[in-house]
């Protein structure tokens, strides 16, 4: 005899402890500290910082630790706690210009004013297992260091402005729309797409950006700059009538200069695309440069080829992770009614068909 | 017990006010799909995000809340979603559909016939009707404010001439007041006839898709067909095996491997009504 399933609220209280348990592991081995996750872990907490819109490494650090190294997970525990904040002021736009920097490196000129700061990166590195990392406790022995040179490091699109080479990006103090207050509503102005994208799901900016390099909207872009360090975040007090700063946050900037041959509205110069991400985040604020100027065509004056990465609705529906996870996943929920719908309809159409083919017959 | 770190029902004020405005807009235009920022809630997108932020903005501390899930109180998410309100409103709950005031939903209408008063919110993953004839917000907008639904006919003709009928069996689209096309959600076509002049007030909400929309009590709702091919509820042909019922929605249950099936009210509170009052199915036993 059935029995209908009950007892799912004593099967959700069963598996969150048992889902605890697994992300504790083995407790012969010391759990995991927030230090370590924070300090050791940096690049994985600079992507749950970006994705999450919260720069706080110590709660990312967490989210990490509580989703098992689910960074998507992680991020979207950053989003929901996030959202819960009080929104107590807005900042000031921050002056990259007076970054004090740790890298700084331009693809497209051999020196420069500021000059190549090369500073910690992967790149020139051989991708060897290190098998001495598994042997804990062995010192690192420390780099040489130069105190960093505080700002301002002059960008270096705007040597090519001085020449007219490349197109003004005229300031503005409009305030931006803010995505995490307000609806999505196409078309987008620049300074929402940027917002969305710099949330965005880094796998799928990167392939956006990757498929304007093999011809699907193509971008042709050239680093014109790569710069990660710090900057100050100040905020305007009423009651003192001036700036006060409250904090640093570390951010990658990448500015891509862009070969463009010019259009029906457009002299040709080259163009620009723009990436900024918290955290050191060099492959996402590189790919958000190139989606960015993938998605101008239409101000440009370029022609729509129907590529996904030209494709404003495309790009900045799909690009959010938590989104994208939330309603892929939701499949495995229960569907019996609508399966049982979808039953009934195959059934009567199956029965139909048969009989159909019978009379035939 | 409540959770004091957090405000009533989660959202802040601010959040509430602003989800209010977007349903007093869907009430006042009925079938329009209104924009709202959805916030990030701590369970996943597809979860009943849009769902839950309609019912934390409607929820008052005198509510008697009741969640359901294909149509029953005790499915893991309607019991994730009530421990939720639980833990941040303190409200109390109910699995009796007569006794809730509000009311959330996942992909089903309760079966007894709701009352002025109730609210039923439904959870919809997808508000737009138009959306697998046209993937682009930017175009179906459109056709919504042209009134242009001639897509849609097209559609449902085209599974006529090929099935013989409407190939749709959820999420089976309605027309509102005689001017917007809606997604009731994915209820099963069964249900839609008690969309329509009904004596609750309908809210629906899509978190994913920022989106909300309303039908406000006793609208004229009408599922979508053609005069020579006239809309059908339809169910599984077989009465309930636990209760008897002969005019509710019914799941089917595999019980064993040589084709073994039973069928039972999908509506676990309407079925275990009418078991209390001594209706037996055919393998069900006297309560």
């Amino acid at each position: 005899m059935y029995v209908a399933v009950k007892g799912g609220e004593r099967a959700i209280d069963n598996a969150h402890a048992w889902l605890a348990e697994e992300r504790r592991g083995d407790p012969a081995v010391p759990e995991l500290t927030i230090a370590q996750i924070r300090g050791q872990m940096t690049l994985a907490v600079n992507r749950v910082m970006a994705e999450g819109s919260l720069y706080d490494p110590d709660l990312a650090a967490l989210a990490i630790k509580q989703a098992r190294g689910d960074l998507i997970e992680a991020i979207f525990l950053i989003r929901a706690y996030r959202t819960t904040l009080p929104r107590l002021a807005g900042s000031n736009p921050v002056d990259t210009g007076a970054m004090t920097v740790d890298r700084r490196i331009s693809a497209t000129f051999k020196d420069l004013p500021g000059g190549q700061v090369l500073g910690s990166t992967f790149d020139y590195t051989h991708r060897l297992l290190d098998f001495a990392l598994m042997a804990e406790g062995s010192e690192v022995p420390s780099g040489a260091s130069a105190p960093a040179t505080p700002g301002p490091m002059p960008h270096v699109t705007s040597f090519l402005n001085r020449d007219g080479l490349i197109e003004t990006a005229p300031p503005s103090d409009t305030t931006p729309p803010d995505l995490t207050r307000e609806p999505l509503e196409l078309p987008a102005d620049r300074s929402l797409r940027l917002q969305a994208i710099t949330r965005g799901d880094e796998g799928f900016i990167l392939s956006m950006a990757y498929s304007t390099q093999r011809g699907y909207g193509r971008t042709h872009a050239f680093v014109g700059e790569l710069r990660i360090g710090t900057v100050a975040v100040e905020v305007d007090i009423p009651e003192l009538g001036f700036a006060v700063e409250i904090g640093e946050v570390e951010l990658t900037e990448c500015e891509t200069v862009n070969q463009f041959k010019g259009s029906r509205t457009e002299p040709p110069q080259f163009t620009r695309g723009y990436g900024l991400v918290f955290g050191q985040s060099e492959r996402k604020s590189i790919a958000m440069s190139l989606v960015d100027r993938s998605l101008r065509w239409k101000e440009l004056g370029e022609d729509f080829t129907g590529a996904p990465a030209q494709d404003e609705e495309f790009v900045l529906y799909h690009c959010d992770n938590i989104q994208a996870t939330g309603f892929l996943e939701h499949i495995k929920l229960p569907h019996y009614v609508d399966f049982q719908a979808e039953l009934e309809l195959v059934r009567r159409l199956r029965a139909e068909a048969q009989a159909m083919q019978e009379a035939a017959e | 017990m409540t959770d004091q770190a957090y405000n009533f029902a989660y959202l802040d004020e601010q959040t509430k006010r602003m989800i209010r405005r977007a349903i007093l807009k869907g009430i006042a235009v009925p079938g329009y799909q209104v924009p709202f920022a959805s916030r990030e809630m701590p369970m996943p997108y597809g979860w009943g995000t849009g769902g839950v932020q309609v019912t934390a903005a409607c929820l008052v501390p005198e509510d008697l809340l009741k969640v359901i899930d294909q149509g029953a109180d005790d499915t893991t998410n309607a019991v994730s979603i009530r421990k939720f309100f639980q833990r941040t409103a303190g409200v109390a709950t109910t699995e009796a559909t007569a006794e809730a005031t509000v009311i959330q939903t996942r992909h089903r209408i309760p079966e007894v016939p709701l009352t002025e008063g109730q609210i039923l919110v439904y959870q919809v993953p997808i508000p737009e009707p138009l959306r697998f004839l046209e993937p682009r917000e930017t175009e179906t907008r459109k056709m919504h404010e042209l009134e242009e639904y001639g897509l849609m006919h097209v559609k449902l003709y085209e599974d006529i001439a090929r099935h013989g009928e409407i190939a749709t069996s959820y999420a089976y689209p309605v027309k509102v007041e005689g001017r917007y096309v809606m997604d009731p959600s994915p209820i099963p076509k069964f249900d839609n006839p008690k969309l329509g002049q009904s004596p609750a007030i309908q809210l629906f909400g899509a978190g994913r898709e920022q989106r909300i929309y309303a039908l406000p009590p006793y609208s004229d709702v009408v599922s979508l067909d053609f005069d020579d091919h006239p809309f059908q509820a339809s169910k599984a042909p077989h009465d309930c095996d636990l209760c008897g019922a002969k005019d509710s929605y019914l799941d089917e249950v595999i019980t064993d491997d040589a084709g073994g099936r039973m069928f039972v009210c999908s509506d676990t509170d309407f079925c275990a009504g009418r078991r209390a009052e001594g209706h037996v199915g055919r393998l069900g036993e006297p309560v």
